[in-house]
């Protein structure tokens, strides 16, 4: 395109047409707010990866669009407020920190479908959707469990809040399920995204005697930490065996595709309802990545085999005995945790090293 | 033929002033070039950065809520460098604002007293006073730079915050995430208009412009600062006190800042979390110097910081570019600044003849 004078003058009378609500033959429109930019692997990353199924299975009758590393605070209220503004029909807010914007936005908005990941709010226009991460972290724990010599794992995490304790104390399980002596050290960096920081926390664990190293952040440090230090590791969010190719075990792998892409089409036919959608392994929201080919074969069979028990409901990851730190027994043998005690969980298992 | 810089007699005043401007022409044709690179309009990006968030009167609402903690930080910073006293630590003290006066809202917010609000901001400016008084104290005492204990205290500030969301005022009905219970309504600051988000916050950030400008022009004691500033010797001589300029201008900036981080807290977010300004308190220092330390100056400057964050994510929603666009607009800006300042104490001449070996 050229640029004139005429260019240039009519651009400003052009702009109400440009952010003009949709019209009835327009593609349907999807917002999502990001929390950090996308990148090439993490949190953020995992979502794009879903946006870009709905395109891909949707084609023109969908329009989306992003606003990424928007912060969790005043910002985000606005973003939201433009993209219902701008004609989305539907947003994804997809970061905690979103959920009393959101919440603010829907109300202002009620014809305008909402959905915010991992928070507990919800409206008659405003739906809440999360997963199981904690599924396929107690198998990353059974491949701790398996490989570590000293049976000390340590964990970079950024906060103490129950989605992140569900990890921590998931490895813990899938770890003492193969070695009953496994412990886990906690170093907390109060930052999702802090590469310096997550990197001193790997090396600090490293120094503790732990030879498997995990995060529960975004960023690649903690893996390509371990891959310096010749242990071994596994990743979040996304694979990240590039990032450590001999040591990377296995990823947690976030999902998102085909819930997004069932949650358009349904927003699109009129059929979408609030609602909770707290999906697991089973539901193809949470995965093992691609194993790492250095990995024994007796062990590859073993994660098949406990991956199978967990879609088929054989494997229930929290339940009893569970004792807490003190040795106390929280959930006797034979039961299980029920949902709400685990989306509030607040206390570390036994042979968890470190504080809430 | 050749170019030279030359050093002025006396700093230029019309390129004092002139220079943001030719800056700001300078990023928007840089702009204009990026964008064309990324396969876009320029005139089309350029309207969505610069004119789309004026459109309408809710983006011009948000542009002044988004300026409210940028003028209220910079106008302190301001005052400090006039006296020659850095305060780079308006993030920590404003974070420490957002605590006291959070703190009050936690405390009697919802029980109908007609102080709350009033308290809560006074709160708030005396947590950001008493945080940059630490600073004022150091350097008065033990020769510390404030430099570098501003910095270091706002990471202090911000640990102590996240402690508090995470510990003692965290929101018991909250799944245990870190953050507290939303404020009561009489802890709000009153919003300006109907079904915006501007409040009250706007029209004391607003307020703080003359008052600045007439304590520094107009005042024995903005004389004093600027004395201690621009001449140690001769404000010695004349008996000014330097470290009443360093308290002075450390508690003002320091309670300014206080100010804000309350009215964030009070207004858009309406509760403490672990982290209540994106950057605020770092992004007013660069407000401060392109508003050429002048409240007025000022005033535009962070209302142009606060249009390029809208209108990047304007042009996010509605073209698809990507944030790294706006930062790179950002910069250029600031490179720019820098390079028309030159021209404040130098001029480009034109010179004949060979060029010397």
């Amino acid at each position: 395109m050229t640029i004139n004078r005429r260019s240039l003058l009519a651009a400003p009378l052009a702009l109400p047409a440009l952010i003009g609500s949709a019209r009835a033959a327009d593609p349907f429109k999807v917002g999502y707010v990001y929390v950090s930019p996308i990148g090439d692997a993490g949190w953020t990353y995992q979502h794009e990866l879903g946006r870009r199924a709905v395109d891909a299975a949707l084609g023109a009758a969908v329009k989306t669009s992003f606003v990424e590393n928007v912060p969790e605070g005043a910002d985000a209220e606005r973003v939201i407020r433009r993209l219902a503004q701008d004609g989305n029909q539907l947003i994804f807010t997809t970061s905690f920190g979103y959920m009393n914007p959101t919440e603010k936005v829907s109300k202002a908005f009620p014809r305008i479908k909402f959905e915010h990941a991992t928070g507990y709010k919800r409206g008659p226009n405003f739906a809440t959707y999360s997963a199981r991460f904690y599924e396929a972290r107690y198998l990353t724990g059974v491949v701790a469990g398996r490989l570590s010599k000293t049976g000390i794992i340590g964990y970079v995490a950024a906060f103490p809040i129950p989605e992140v304790i569900q990890g921590i104390n998931a490895m813990l399980l899938g770890a003492r399920s193969v070695n009953p002596a496994a412990t886990i050290k906690v170093v907390w960096t109060s930052s999702w995204f802090d590469p310096g920081k997550e990197r001193a926390a790997a090396d600090t664990l490293v120094a503790q005697g732990a030879d498997y190293l995990t995060q529960h952040t975004d960023s690649t440090a903690v893996v390509q930490a371990a891959e310096e230090k010749g242990v071994w590791c596994s990743g979040y969010d996304s694979d990240m065996l590039k990032y450590g190719p001999k040591t990377h075990t296995t990823a947690v792998e976030m999902h998102w595709d085909d819930y997004y892409i069932d949650r358009v089409k349904k927003a699109m036919a009129g059929t979408w309802t609030t609602g909770d959608v707290w999906g697991g392994m089973a539901a193809g929201m949470v995965k093992l990545s691609k194993l790492n080919p250095a990995l024994p074969a007796p062990l590859v069979a073993e994660l098949e085999a406990k991956t199978a028990d967990i879609k088929s409901g054989k494997l229930v990851v929290f339940s009893g005995p569970l004792k807490d730190q003190s040795g106390a027994e929280r959930i006797p043998t034979g039961k299980a945790m029920a949902d709400g005690e685990i989306l509030g969980m607040n206390w570390f298992f036994e042979g968890v090293q470190g504080r809430v | 033929m050749r170019l030279r810089l030359e050093a002025r007699q006396q700093p230029s005043q019309t390129m004092q002033w002139l220079s943001p401007f030719l800056a700001a022409v300078l990023a928007a044709l840089g702009g204009g070039v990026v964008f064309a690179l990324l396969g876009h309009n320029p005139a089309t990006a350029l309207a969505t950065l610069f004119l789309a968030p004026l459109a309408t009167l809710d983006g011009l609402t948000e542009l002044g809520l988004k300026a409210t903690p940028l003028l209220l930080c910079a106008i302190g910073i301001a005052v400090g460098v006039r006296a020659n006293v850095w305060n780079i630590g308006a993030e920590g003290q404003l974070t420490l604002g957002a605590i006291t006066g959070g703190g009050i809202a936690l405390a009697f917010g919802g029980e109908g007293h007609w102080w709350t609000l009033p308290l809560m901001l006074f709160a708030g400016a005396a947590g950001g006073a008493f945080w940059a008084a630490i600073p004022a104290l150091l350097r008065t005492k033990f020769n510390a730079h404030e430099i570098l204990t501003t910095l270091m205290l706002s990471y202090v500030a911000i640990q102590v915050l996240g402690w508090l969301v995470h510990g003692p005022w965290i929101d018991p009905e909250g799944f245990n995430f870190p953050q507290t219970r939303m404020f009561a309504d009489d802890a709000m600051l009153p919003v300006l208009l109907e079904g915006a988000r501007l409040n009250a916050g706007f029209l004391l950030a607003l307020l703080a412009v003359p008052l600045a400008w007439g304590l520094l022009s107009r005042t024995a004691v903005g004389f004093r600062l600027r004395t201690v500033g621009q001449a140690p010797a001769a404000a010695r001589y004349a008996g000014f006190s330097a470290n009443g300029a360093v308290w002075f201008s450390l508690v003002l900036s320091g309670a300014l800042a206080g100010l804000a981080g309350v009215c964030e807290a009070a207004g858009p977010v309406g509760q403490l979390q672990p982290l209540m300004s994106p950057g605020y308190g770092f992004a007013a220092i660069i407000v401060a110097f392109l508003g050429r330390l002048h409240p007025v100056g000022i005033l535009s400057a962070s209302l142009l910081m606060a249009l390029l964050y809208l209108g990047g994510e304007q042009l996010q929603v509605t073209l698809q570019l990507p944030i790294a666009a706006t930062g790179t607009i950002q910069g250029m800006l600031l490179f720019f600044l820098l390079a028309t300042d030159v021209f404040i104490d130098q001029r480009l001449v034109f010179t004949r003849g060979p060029a010397h070996a």
